[in-house]
């Protein structure tokens, strides 16, 4: 198509590229509408809580890449971050879609204040080591799992659509994160130490999970529904792992206000200067 | 001026990454109606969610149905029902074997409840595709796309990719 690689780059107008920004809205060509007994604006809330999960916990895991023990590690945490930015892709524009203003998954990612998001403590705490983020992978694929897969009989077909998808993904990053586990659990005494520290330190962020907002159980799934099925398989890891169960005590919240509520810790507020840098250096820029 | 159907066009349009094989022969390529005045409207599926190339495969429909003379195209996305490996067409399968990728066997059947826990790669036979032979092991579940797991062959030695089966 064209004689050389340059011409094709300068080709202006071009949205042939798969890897960039101007990204078609992910949802072209779906039928948004909200079902007829559904508040938009709380269908849409609730889309942020999950999609921001996914993005926020997406960006996480990225960090590893350059970083991972192996090779192979590297290219599957890779894997699992690319696919939760596609579920948090979804999920934003279907916010966007449904609360009405038609804002799209950018303006969500990188124009939001760190008050605005609504994920969950636990994706957005940093990395410390590879125990630690194992621990947090197995935690965090082990609960959106089991929601993902109540969520396919959701009152949304947009939302079902989404959740049957992602069931078949995350089962996959949750076998991944807990064989890490048991490795590292039942491996050499220094990697037990190390993988029993490293779920100490994800526990404190657990108890959120379960707690929720109003929202998710009034649309959506209410989160204490997932507590037996979280409990039976993180217990079938650590019996495999020879590992204990933490007792650390939940993390605070703020006046009964934690990352649901746009509460969030220390870290968040980095994570996001990071994440939405280039964002705010060149608004509106598509590249 | 319209050279043929709209079908037959979409239908020789290949995937960015597996570029041996048509979106149709995918599973990707879901349906192509043509409506009154030769409007057409392409439904396509991504095979995982965060597949990045499903704006390349949206480009590439627009554009060959276009220089086929279709000058009113819309591409849509269908989410539902979610891909499955069990799409991928007979002759999908062999041109995959024959880039030397092992295509998928057939997709896991989850009854309803809880998705169970495989602490253990469950042992699945996937012959070689360089060499046929039988004797190979998973190296990881992950590979250089979302939808490939990464193997290697006991006999030639060779990593390969298996497309894993979803």
């Amino acid at each position: 198509m064209f004689d050389n690689a340059y011409e094709a780059l300068t080709e202006e107008g071009d949205a042939r590229w798969a890897f960039g920004t101007g990204f078609a809205d992910p949802l072209s060509g779906v039928d948004t509408t909200v079902p007829s007994g559904v508040d938009g604006a709380e269908l849409a809330a609730y889309c942020l809580m999950l999609g921001d999960d996914a993005l926020i916990m997406s960006h996480r895991l990225q960090e590893w890449c350059t970083r991972a023990p192996e090779l192979e590690d590297e290219v599957a945490i890779a894997n699992i971050g690319l696919d939760l930015l596609g579920q948090a892709r979804l999920l934003l524009a279907r916010a966007g879609k449904a609360d009405g203003t038609d804002r799209g998954e950018d303006e969500f990612a990188f124009l939001r204040t760190e008050q605005a998001f609504r994920n969950v403590r636990l994706v957005e705490v940093g990395n410390a080591d590879f125990a630690f983020s194992m621990a947090r992978l197995l935690v965090f694929a082990t609960w959106r799992l089991a929601l993902l897969q109540r969520l396919v009989d959701s009152v949304d077909p947009v939302l079902a659509a989404i959740a049957a998808k992602g069931v078949k993904e995350v089962a996959y990053h949750r076998d991944y994160a807990a064989r890490w586990v048991v490795r590292l659990g039942d491996g050499t005494e220094l990697s037990h130490q190390r993988m029993q520290n490293g779920l100490t330190a994800v526990w404190p962020y657990v108890g959120e999970l379960f707690t929720g907002h109003p929202v998710e159980s009034r649309i959506g799934v209410d989160p204490a529904e997932l507590r037996a099925e979280f409990d039976a398989v993180l217990a079938q890891v650590l019996t495999a792992a020879t590992l204990q169960l933490p007792e650390t005590p939940a993390l605070a919240t703020v006046l009964g206000r934690s990352g649901r509520d746009g509460v969030h810790t220390e870290e968040m507020g980095y994570l996001l200067a990071e994440l939405q840098s280039v964002a705010r250096a060149h608004p509106d820029a598509t590249w | 001026m319209v050279i043929s159907g709209a079908r037959e066009v979409a239908e020789t349009v290949t995937d960015p990454e597996l570029p041996m094989l048509t979106l149709a022969e995918l599973g990707v390529l879901r349906e192509v109606e043509v409506g009154q005045g030769g409007r057409v409207v392409v439904s396509i599926t991504p095979t995982y969610t965060g597949c990045p190339a499903m704006d390349t495969m949206r480009d590439d429909l627009d554009a060959r149905l276009r220089e086929a003379g279709y000058s009113e195209v819309e591409i849509r996305v269908v989410l539902t029902p979610a891909w499955s490996t069990d799409w991928i067409t007979p002759s999908g399968r062999r041109k995959l074997a024959e880039a030397g990728i092992a295509p998928p066997g057939p997709a896991p059947r989850r009854a309803s409840g809880p998705v169970p826990l495989t602490l253990v790669p469950p042992a699945q036979l996937v012959r070689c595709p360089l060499c046929g032979s039988p004797d190979t092991v998973l190296q990881s579940e992950f590979s250089a796309t979302a939808c490939k797991a990464l193997r290697r062959c006991r006999s030639c030695a060779e990593p390969f990719e298996h497309v894993k089966e979803i």
